[in-house]
């Protein structure tokens, strides 16, 4: 209702505003007076506007800076953070001292120097002193803000010491995921093609291969029985269709036993240092908590399209790319029970928002963060170790799987020759 | 088109009547047309239709963003209740029309219609030349661009809606209708647009290159040209070779979304399933795409501070300080537009390294940038300034430039761009800096030549009210997004009612939607004043603003190569106003020099 009125009384002044000018135009259409020629008056009165509009917008800076700059972020509960903030800060001083300088003069001199009658203009083309004098201005300015900014620059963008505790930021439409690396302090290998629902993050163990493999067989099968059973009667392109998803789930299965073979050797050579022998262990879980003071490797990796990490009170932010994974480098400095205090505020929680346009519900992919100290964290990281992604530690894998796996290889090679043969007649 | 209002008024008592040889059809006149006055002034209305919808959009998502979840008749009447089921705008919507928006914005008012327009008119008025190197062509690129924004809008129509990407359509997002349902026919929709438009762009800008460089009246030299000549020239080129790059990025993922190609897909499970694609990479689609993107900026600003250089010095009634080091800063600007694109990808997960240069290059823009501010400045200082609403608007761009200008150092600077990247503040410095500036410049524009299009005046005390309105409303929309940005609020969000710790800062969103209605209403004004001065403003004088380039030469009313005679000879530069020692306080380029008389130059 409000904002009605308040839509009425604008459109109402519009209206009003256009009507004051049409009477404008037509009285100075019976005076005679020509659009070009500004009058003395109006050139008076728009120079004077522009010192006017100067002290407004001067003022209505301030008042921004006095209402809202102790509302923006507090303070910066990350190491990095606390560099980045000074360096804005520096930064700030000198864009106000340019953004006032040049205001000022332009400001000053449209409003002084409107035309009269008996004024000449000063000629004055080019003055190649004071040209030099401003590039080299700007360019000693621009100068330390490179240099400050870039020293910083790599002192984030710096890769993390071996060793470093990693966890993994998993995104997709619209939610956030957390993987722990469990017991061994090692992420285990994932490959896409395992998603599934007992396997979110797509981890690699040998358990979850084969129950991917069966489940990809059974859906393959399936899939060969409904093309066999509607040869004669489906139309033509539902079975295309059906053909087609049966050459992509043998191909996936394909790609699925080449990673295992992969996964076969890799664990042959490094045993238990083999990053397929560390998944097993992980944990997959929605909530995330990190320990205070400790540098932490984000490890970023996106299921479906572009999302960005942004952790705003930390003064982090990197992109989750699918296909190419990325790495987010930080230590917080500041637990969530210190932050409240600070904030006066016992509700404040420490938030992870997704910062690349990525769907209709883009504006609500977010997760809470938990900062808190060492004990705390390190009690936290026990009880969820109880909760493996998978029951089975790595070293009891049955070493004899190989017969099955041999098996399994050869039915798959059987079976996509059986698709080639069904899939080339229909194909007219 | 209104001009024939010409016809009806062409007893208007100007100074030239020329014979017509030949009486051409309304169609040869006014659709079809070769000759670049009108072509020019078919640009400038297609892009006034196309600034309206997109300023419309913009007020419907500034509606949700102010009141979230408040249904409001408008919207609903103008998006049906598909996309706002009682007023309340549709959250895919909502980024549909976020995006066509800035791609209206962008590409059909601040490239087509911005160059278009004044490509068109000031080329050959202002180098001396007949026409276009190719009238036919130049038509091309006119109905190349119409068909564009048709398909443009015909895309918000379509089942599933428009484009949703945003207007940098990233894939994946942008190739699989499973992310997102304005990735279906919208978007082919979409690519289909640029790709035309990209077409008209090539047309267009070979045009104006060929032109310039070739069709220039004897003593024209290029460094008598005025600046708008130069700035329109640069553009055309930065156009020609990123235009080009962008239609390729184009082309590729309308493959990765037809034909299963895997440019930029890898590794992707989506809707539950997992998809085919393998070894492509979305960080291509991005360089390619900033490739083109960052000139862009300068496509949309350059024909702008060209447009008020020349605005400042005729109506400061002082040469434009710093002729020489102007050009400079375009030809310096243009360059270094080509190895900047980098800095919007610093937290792509870039190499660092990389990183660091595309700081360098893009901190050593803001030189010529910050020269050119300087120079506007100066060229105020101790001049005689006439308030005209062209002249306002200029200073108005200063001002813009200034404000927008700064905060891009921030972003420049790859450390400090970490925090508040994606947020509202990219989003208030580039509509500064990009889309004020250069609807500021477009407006000024607008306002100087409307005698020179129409042979008409524009209400000057409308066109107060208008600047006044619009000026103080752009920074009262776009200033207090710094703050929402600097408090962490995400850009292309919906909605902010989720986090509480935006509740701060969120009554600004108000105080937005509040400035941005207002501001939207004083284009009515404009509007009005427009198309009402097209048809019923009081006839133009030759040289209403007493001003030296050679457009000024030409009759009021138009004819074909555009002078009744010989083309006029150049012998100086179009900057000497308030010469000393003369009689008058400006020289036309077409006056040789007196005795004595030095030639001067910036
Ligand atoms: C009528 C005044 C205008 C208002 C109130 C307005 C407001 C907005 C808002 C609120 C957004 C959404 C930002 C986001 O969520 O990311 C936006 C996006 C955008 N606007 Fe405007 N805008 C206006 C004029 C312009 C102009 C003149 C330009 C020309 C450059 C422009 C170009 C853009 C672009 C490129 C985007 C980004 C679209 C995207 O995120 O894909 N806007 N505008
Ligand atoms: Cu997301
Ligand atoms: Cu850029």
């Amino acid at each position: 209702m409000m904002t009605l009125l308040v839509l009425l009384v604008i459109a109402l002044g519009i209206i009003a505003v256009t009507q004051m000018a049409r009477v404008y135009e037509i009285t100075s259409k019976l005076r005679g007076k020509r659009e070009e020629e500004i009058s003395p008056a109006d050139n008076r009165m728009n120079a004077k506007f522009m010192w006017i509009f100067c002290v407004l917008y001067y003022a209505f800076f301030f008042w921004l800076l006095y209402a809202y700059s102790d509302k923006l972020l507090p303070v910066s509960a990350s190491e990095h953070g606390v560099v980045l903030d000074d360096l804005m800060y520096l930064n700030w001083v000198i864009l106000f001292i340019m953004f006032f300088f040049t205001n000022t003069l332009l400001f000053y001199f449209a409003g002084k120097y409107y035309y009269k009658k008996d004024r000449v203009a000063k000629w004055y083309p080019h003055n190649n002193k004071l040209e030099l004098a401003w590039t080299i201005a700007p360019a000693l300015f621009l100068a330390v803000i490179v240099i400050t900014g870039l020293k910083a620059w790599q002192d984030i963008t710096a890769v993390a010491a071996p060793g470093t505790p990693e966890v993994e930021l998993y995104g997709k439409q619209f939610d956030w995921t957390c993987r722990y690396p469990g017991k061994d302090g090692q992420l285990g290998a994932t490959d896409f093609r395992l998603i599934n629902d007992n396997n979110p993050l797509g981890i690699v163990t040998a358990a979850s291969v084969a129950a991917r493999l069966a489940e990809l067989q059974t859906e393959k099968d399936a899939t060969a029985k409904s093309i066999e059973a509607g040869y004669d009667h489906l139309p033509a392109d539902a079975l295309t269709k059906l053909e087609h998803h049966l050459g992509k789930v043998s191909r996936m299965m394909d790609r699925i036993v080449n990673l295992r073979t992969m996964m076969e050797q890799d664990i042959a050579a490094n045993k238990e240092g083999s990053k397929y022998a560390a998944g097993s262990d992980d944990i997959v879980i929605k909530e995330f908590h990190l320990p205070v003071n400790e540098e932490v490797n984000l490890v970023l990796r996106s299921r479906d399209i572009i999302h960005s990490a942004f952790l705003p009170h930390f003064r982090a932010q990197m992109n989750l790319v699918p296909g190419q994974g990325t790495v987010l480098k930080m230590t917080p400095t500041i637990t969530t029970d210190s932050m409240r205090d600070i904030m006066a505020n016992p509700e404040f929680n420490y938030i992870l928002m997704c910062n690349k346009i990525c769907g209709a519900s883009h504006y609500n992919m977010q997760m809470d963060l938990v900062i808190e100290k060492k004990g705390a964290y390190d009690a936290w990281v026990a009880e969820i170790n109880k909760k493996p992604f998978e029951g089975a530690p790595a070293a009891e894998l049955p070493a004899a799987d190989g017969t099955v796996v041999s098996d399994s290889t050869v039915q798959i090679v059987k079976d996509s020759t059986a698709v080639a043969a069904v899939v080339t007649p229909a194909g007219h | 088109m209104g001009a024939h209002a010409h016809a009806a008024h062409a007893d208007h008592g100007a100074a030239h009547h020329e014979h017509h040889h030949h009486e051409e059809s309304f169609i040869s006149k006014y659709v079809f047309s070769q000759d670049h006055k009108m072509i020019s002034k078919q640009f400038l209305v297609t892009a006034i239709i196309m600034a309206v919808v997109a300023v419309m959009m913009s007020i419907f998502f500034r509606l949700q963003l102010a009141w979230p979840g408040e249904g409001f008749a408008i919207t609903n009447f103008f998006l049906g209740d598909k996309w706002a089921p009682n007023g309340v705008l549709d959250s895919n919507m909502y980024l549909g029309l976020v995006t066509i928006h800035g791609t209206i914005m962008v590409f059909f008012v601040l490239t087509g219609g911005l160059s278009g327009t004044f490509a068109n008119l000031l080329i050959p008025f202002q180098v001396g030349a007949r026409d276009m190197a190719s009238g036919f062509l130049n038509m091309l690129s006119y109905w190349f661009f119409l068909v564009s924004s048709v398909l443009m809008i015909a895309s918000l129509f379509v089942e599933g809606g428009p484009a949703s990407a945003g207007w940098t359509i990233y894939p994946p997002l942008s190739a699989l209708p499973q992310a997102i349902p304005g990735s279906g026919t919208g978007m082919t929709l979409w690519l289909c647009s640029m790709a035309v438009f990209i077409v008209s762009a090539l047309l267009g800008g070979l045009n104006y290159v060929v032109t310039v460089l070739n069709m220039r009246t004897k003593g024209m030299k290029m460094t008598r040209m005025p600046l708008t000549v130069w700035a329109l020239l640069i553009t055309a080129v930065l156009g020609i070779l990123s235009f080009p790059v962008l239609l390729s990025a184009a082309l590729l993922l309308l493959m990765d979304r037809g034909l299963g190609t895997s440019f930029y897909l890898s590794e992707i499970h989506i809707g539950g399933e997992a998809l085919d694609n393998m070894g492509g990479s979305p960080i291509l689609f991005q360089h390619l795409f900033w490739f083109l993107g960052h000139p862009e900026v300068y496509i949309v600003l350059l024909p702008a501070l060209g447009i008020t250089s020349e605005i400042i010095a005729t109506n400061a009634r002082k040469p434009i300080f710093g002729y020489r080091a102007m050009i400079g800063s375009i030809l310096a600007i243009g360059f270094l537009s080509f190895i900047v694109w980098g800095h919007h990808m610093f937290v792509t997960g870039m190499n660092p390294f990389l990183g660091s240069v595309f700081v360098v290059t893009t901190l050593l823009i803001a030189i010529p940038s910050a020269v050119k501010v300087f120079n506007y400045i100066t060229t105020l200082w101790k001049g005689n300034i006439v308030m005209t609403p062209a002249m306002l608007f200029s200073i108005g761009l200063v001002a813009t430039f200034i404000a927008g200008g700064l905060t891009g150092i921030i972003l420049a600077d790859s450390a400090l761009d970490i925090p508040v990247h994606d947020t509202y503040f990219v989003v208030a410095h580039f509509h500064i800096v990009m889309g004020m500036s250069a609807i500021f410049g477009m407006f000024a524009g607008i306002y100087h030549w409307f005698p020179r299009m129409y042979g008409k005046m524009m209400n000057t005390r409308m066109g107060y009210v208008h600047f006044w309105v619009t000026f103080i409303c752009a920074f009262g929309v776009f200033f207090p997004m710094h703050f929402i940005g600097l408090a962490g609020a995400p850009r292309r969000y919906y909605d902010y009612t989720a986090f509480p710790m935006f509740d701060n800062v969120i009554d600004l969103n108000v105080v937005v939607t509040l400035f941005a209605i207002t501001g939207a209403l004083a284009q009515v004004i404009f509007i009005y004043n427009f198309f009402y001065s097209v048809f019923r403003g009081p006839a133009a004088v030759q040289n209403p603003w007493r001003s030296n380039t050679l457009e000024w030469t030409s009759p009021v009313k138009h004819m074909h190569g555009n002078w009744p005679g010989k083309i006029p000879e150049v012998y100086r530069w179009p900057y000497d106003y308030s010469k000393p020692g003369k009689a008058e306080d400006f020289v036309p380029q077409n006056v040789p020099h007196t005795d004595g008389e030095e030639e001067s130059h910036g």
